[in-house]
This record gives C-alpha cells, sequence and structure tokens, in this order.
C-alpha cells in the first residue's frame, strides 16, 4: 500500500543528532575547544567577523566549531546573531595613520619613513609540507622595539606633493550609510558600497580583482600600502557630546594607487582604491581595494566593460549568505512548480508529436 | 607521515624535460609565446613560478645562481627564491652579475653587460603584450598569427593623442626578430635597449599563465614607436646617492615626511661594485 512521506518531525532530529555525532568526530581524539580555534586558527576566527560583520573573536570561534570548519555556515551563523543586537550608532571613523602596526608593506618606495615591516607573514615561506613545523615552535619571535610613534601613510607622502587625488573629505552632516538598515539601491554611495564589499565573499572579490589584473577592466595597480595592527575605536555618547574609547580593534588596510586620471581642467594624478577588514585579511583588503578602483570606473570618466565595473552585478552578488541561501535551497522541495512544468511539457510534446512531418522540422 | 623526497631543484627530471622541450620551441621561434604544463610551486602564483621553473629546467650543479628582484639581491622575494635554490639544488649563489651563470630576475636588466655563457630569467607575470588591448586568449592568439598587430599602434597612437607621450612606462611592448610583439615582463623602459643583441640568452617563464618565451643571443629587438614618435629611453635625470652613478635606473626613497627624498641604484650589485671600485681608488691615490 502507498504512503505519503510524513514525519518530517523525526527524520529532521535524527538529523541533527547525526550532524552532531559527525561533528565530534573520534571520540578518542579530543574535543577541539573555542579558545583553541580562537588561539590557533586565528586566520579562520577574522575571515567569520569580516564577512559575519561582528567584530567578537570568541562567538566567531565558536561559530566555526559549530560549523564544523564550514566558513560560511560560521559566517551565517555569526551575522544571525548580530541581527538581534541593539544598536547604539556609529563610531567615530578609525584613524588608521595612529595605528600600533604590526605590519606595514609598501610595493612602490623601497624604503620610507617608518620602514618596511614585515611582521607574521606567509609570503617568503616556501611551500614545502613540514610535519614538524606544524607542531609547536618554543622559539620566541624576535621582538623590534615598539615604536609608539604613528607611522605616515604612503598616500599622505604623495598627496603632499598632489601626486594622488585627495581622499574625499568626510560629510559629517550626513549618517553613515548601513545596508543591514537601509537595502541597497543604485547608483549606490561610496560609503555603502564599501561596507558591501567589506561583508562581501573573500573568494568572490578575490577573483573579481584578479578578472581586473588580466584584461577585464584594467587599472593598473599599485599596492602603495598594506598595513596591519590595532587602531582605537572612539564613540560619542549623545550625552557626553564628546568622544570616549571604547576599545582596540584590529584591522588590515591597503591603499591601492592607480593609474592617472586628469582632464583639461585637474592635473594628472594617480587614482585610489581602497580595501579595509576586521583582523589580519590582506587578500581580502588587496582584493577590495581593485574591486573597489573598478567600480569607480564612471565617476573617473572610464568605459564601463567588464563585470568588476559593473556595480549593480557586483554589489548584488557579493554577499554569501545571501548567495549560499539562494544557492542551496534548490534542495528545497519544489514539488508543486516542477508538477506544472511537468504538465507543460507533456502537452508540448504531445502536440509536438501530433504536429506533420515538415512543422516538426521547422520546430527543431 | 612520510617525509616527501624532492629532486634536484625540486622538479622532477619527465617535467624539466617537458620545460626544457618548451624552451627549445621558444628559442627556435623567437618571441613566440610557448604553453607548457606549468606545475604548482611551492610558492604562490605571481612570485616568480613561472621563471622559478624556467631555472629549475635549466640549472645544473655547476651552475652559479644570482638572483634580484627590482635590481636588487637582498629584496626579500630575491632572498626567498636564493635560498630556495640552495637548499633544494645546492648549487653556488653569488651576488655579483659576472660571476653568475643564471640570474633569475624579476622587473630588471642588470646594468653590466651581459656575456654568452650566461641565461637571464625574467619572471612574468602577465605574457601576452596584446592582453590590456584584447582580453580573449582566442582573439589574441589569432592576432599574433596574422601578425596582425594594428590594434597596439592604435593603442599607441591614442596616447601621444591624449598625453602627448606613449604613456607605457614599463613593460613597454618590443618586436623580436622582425615577426612577434613580446612583452618583456614589466622592466622600465629604460631596460629595453639591452635586449636587443645581447649575447646572452635571455627566457621568461609565466608560471600562472602557463607561457614561455625566449630572445635567442645577438637578436634584434626594437621597442614599438613611430618614425615622429621615437622611443626613447627613460631614466629619471638623478644621481645616485650611495655612488654617484649618473648612468643607471634609480629607485626613489622617501627620506622622511616632509617631502623629503634621494635616490639609490636599483642595480644594488652594479652600485656596491662602483662603491668599492672608488674605495681601492682613493685608497691607492692616498698610499
Amino acid at each position: 500500500m502507498y504512503v505519503a512521506a510524513k514525519g518530517g518531525e523525526r527524520a529532521i532530529e535524527n538529523a541533527h543528532r547525526l550532524l552532531a555525532h559527525e561533528r565530534r568526530g573520534d571520540p578518542s581524539v579530543p574535543e577541539l575547544s573555542p579558545a583553541q580555534i580562537e588561539g590557533q586558527l586565528t586566520l579562520a576566527v577574522d575571515r567569520v567577523m569580516n564577512e559575519g560583520s561582528l567584530y567578537d573573536r570568541e562567538l566567531a570561534a565558536l561559530a566555526i566549531k559549530q560549523a564544523r570548519g564550514d566558513l560560511i555556515e560560521a559566517i551565517f551563523l555569526l551575522r544571525a546573531f548580530r541581527a538581534t543586537l541593539p544598536r547604539f550608532g556609529a563610531s567615530e571613523p578609525i584613524d588608521t595613520a595612529a595605528m600600533t602596526v604590526r605590519r606595514r608593506i609598501s610595493a612602490t618606495f623601497k624604503d620610507l619613513p617608518g620602514g618596511q615591516i614585515l611582521g607574521p607573514t606567509f609570503d617568503y615561506t616556501h611551500r614545502l609540507l613540514e610535519p614538524q613545523s606544524a607542531a609547536s615552535s618554543d622559539q620566541a619571535p624576535a621582538q623590534a622595539e615598539s615604536s609608539r610613534n604613528s607611522i605616515p601613510r604612503v598616500t599622505d607622502l604623495l598627496a603632499r606633493d598632489d601626486l594622488i587625488e585627495p581622499s574625499p573629505p568626510p560629510n559629517t552632516d550626513l549618517p553613515v550609510g548601513d545596508l543591514t538598515h537601509d537595502p541597497l539601491s543604485f547608483p549606490s554611495g561610496r560609503d555603502t558600497r564599501l561596507q558591501n564589499l567589506a561583508r562581501a565573499d573573500e573568494g568572490y572579490l578575490l577573483a573579481l580583482g584578479y578578472s581586473t589584473q588580466r584584461g577585464y577592466g584594467r587599472n593598473h595597480p599599485f599596492a602603495g600600502e598594506i598595513r596591519l595592527g590595532e587602531v582605537e575605536l572612539e564613540f560619542v555618547p549623545p550625552e557626553l557630546g564628546f568622544a570616549v574609547p571604547i576599545g582596540r580593534i584590529t584591522v588590515t588596510e591597503c591603499q591601492m594607487i592607480n593609474q592617472f586620471a586628469g582632464s583639461a581642467t585637474t592635473p594628472p594624478r594617480f587614482t585610489r582604491g581602497y580595501g579595509l577588514g576586521f583582523g589580519h585579511c590582506e587578500r581580502k583588503a588587496i582584493s577590495m581595494a581593485l574591486v573597489d578602483r573598478a567600480l569607480r570606473a564612471r565617476e573617473l570618466g572610464e568605459e564601463v566593460k567588464a563585470p568588476a565595473q559593473d556595480e549593480e552585478f557586483v554589489l548584488s552578488h557579493s554577499d554569501n549568505v545571501q548567495a549560499t541561501g539562494f544557492v542551496e535551497h534548490l534542495k528545497l522541495p519544489h514539488y508543486v512548480d516542477f508538477q506544472a512544468e511537468l504538465g507543460l511539457v507533456r502537452r508540448l510534446r504531445s502536440e509536438y508529436e501530433a504536429a506533420p512531418g515538415p512543422m516538426r522540422q521547422a520546430a527543431e | 607521515m612520510n617525509a616527501p623526497a624532492y629532486n634536484f631543484a625540486y622538479l622532477d627530471e619527465q617535467t624539466k624535460r617537458m620545460i626544457r622541450r618548451a624552451i627549445l620551441k621558444a628559442v627556435a621561434i623567437p618571441g613566440y609565446q610557448v604553453p607548457f604544463a606549468s606545475r604548482e610551486m611551492p610558492m604562490p602564483y605571481g612570485w616568480g613560478t613561472g621563471g622559478v621553473q624556467v631555472t629549475a629546467a635549466i640549472l645544473g650543479p655547476s651552475d652559479v645562481l644570482k638572483v634580484i628582484d627590482q635590481g636588487a639581491d637582498d629584496t626579500t622575494n630575491a632572498v626567498s627564491i636564493r635560498n630556495f635554490f640552495r637548499r633544494t639544488a645546492g648549487v653556488r649563489t653569488t651576488t655579483s652579475t659576472q660571476q653568475a651563470t643564471v640570474i633569475q630576475t624579476r622587473h630588471r636588466i642588470p646594468e653590466a653587460p651581459l656575456s654568452s655563457d650566461q641565461i637571464l630569467v625574467f619572471q612574468v607575470p602577465i605574457p601576452e603584450p596584446l592582453r590590456f588591448l584584447e582580453p580573449r586568449e582566442t582573439e589574441t592568439r589569432r592576432m599574433h598569427a596574422l601578425a596582425d598587430y594594428g590594434l597596439m599602434h592604435v593603442k599607441l597612437y591614442e596616447d601621444i593623442a591624449r598625453h602627448g607621450h606613449i604613456a607605457t612606462t614599463y613593460a613597454y611592448p618590443v618586436q623580436v626578430a622582425g615577426r612577434y610583439i613580446m612583452d618583456p615582463s614589466p622592466t622600465p623602459k629604460f631596460d629595453n635597449p639591452k635586449m636587443s643583441d645581447c649575447p646572452a640568452l635571455q627566457l621568461f617563464g609565466a608560471g600562472r599563465e602557463k607561457r614561455i618565451y625566449a630572445i635567442p643571443p645577438y637578436t634584434h629587438v626594437i621597442s614599438l614607436d613611430f618614425e615622429d614618435h621615437p622611443f626613447e629611453r627613460y631614466r629619471l635625470d638623478g644621481t645616485c646617492a650611495l655612488c654617484g652613478a649618473t648612468d643607471s635606473f634609480l629607485d626613489e626613497v622617501i627620506a622622511d615626511d616632509r617631502g623629503g627624498r634621494i635616490f639609490v641604484c636599483s642595480d644594488t650589485d652594479y652600485c656596491e661594485k662602483r662603491r668599492s671600485e672608488q674605495a681601492i681608488a682613493t685608497e691607492s691615490s692616498r698610499g
């Protein structure tokens, strides 16, 4: 006798138990703690904080554990939590020139005030699998005398000679755009665009940035400066009316210097692309700066012809929580819609078969 | 876990043979981009994986290797690649342009003239000189096959119309042996004339784009230009603050945040040689 598929509730419950079991893995191997993830998988934590749009290392680590290491799932967990938090207001703009710098490199000048500081980087490691190095290292790292002085930004040095376009002055009268409160509209402001890119999937930005380097919207980039370090965060409580420090966060900033623009009324000078993200996220910050610059094509009077320059295309598909939701929703039942399609195909086929030969050929 | 064992100069011999065949073809058709089955290397694409594969394929135990980046032996990536070959091939390394048999370079050609027993290996990011005019490979290969290079001349002409100059300062396109237009890799155009009739073999490796090309010794290479806008070899009008050179390519170094700057030779070996010669000259004039 035919019995329709029911009992979804028990099936879901069992699936969740199985998921928890798989997440735990071999019980003879010690269980991972969120503290281990927070301390030893720091770059995964940084990525989840960035795309999750929430600066909380502890929660990001917990999300990674709960998501079995699926970072997009972890980002989703963090976003869902973030959505429940009350909003007190916007912080003051951070000052990256006043950053306590841990890494700072410039690809445009061999030496410059503040010097080149490699910091913790994979850049010059040889990618040879070394089981020993995966184990702990007892060697304490060499410590430079920590410089409390702020290190000037390369773009500020170039701006002294007017060789690069100035950063647009802050407009303090207008509130800062926030995509989580106001949906995206086109053409978008640079603030919401940069917010969109900061929350965007790293792989997506990487591919788009890469495409500009390979000729699809080329913009002649030079990494003027990449810096990593801690900055102070300030907030103006309305009842006080002046800025108070509320903590320090780690950020990565990329200032891209791109080929010149100029016109009859303005002298030729370099243009900018900008990238900023939480934690140590160089790949993201560099990609973001490439895409930001590509998206300025219309503003700078360049022909818009490559995917990375198409604002609507880029910004509408950058969010991996949205993207994964819609792509993966194809797993959900579509019985009803499919049934309607099935009916139509059957009807079309019967019409096709009933038609005389020549008409068939025409249809083919 | 099994500790992996690596061959001399990292790559296995079959891979080296494949790369050498590509190199031979490249030498036989100067300036033509030969596709090759580029391997994953233990450094990222963009760090010189093409150059490293070419070097690995031509290196022998008696070779003496020099690696430069931006003309300098002490830049981080040059140090890293030199250490890689010291470790995987055990070859002798040097910073002296004259003593090296193989020189791997990124973005410069040494100031000192090269000789016929040397090979210069360039790291190439984008081997296709037409790429920024036409992003599709199918199209650019057709253009090369038909020597259909009008688009490139139109681009250079448009530069002149817009800026009064050809606005290409590095990776300045050249024509090799009267046939293929070739990307010299992002060397400053100051270095372009050194490529022509050079006694050394010049090999170009692009790992990510999977292409190898070559300029055989004593091959004529011209930088594209127009009769009324001839190619100009640009050099910043300055003097090296360390050795006083007035003929070398200079790096700008920002000295402070008040607008102070100095210029130094980008070719560190050239600069050091000049300084030690000056020291000897001063010494002997005193003695």
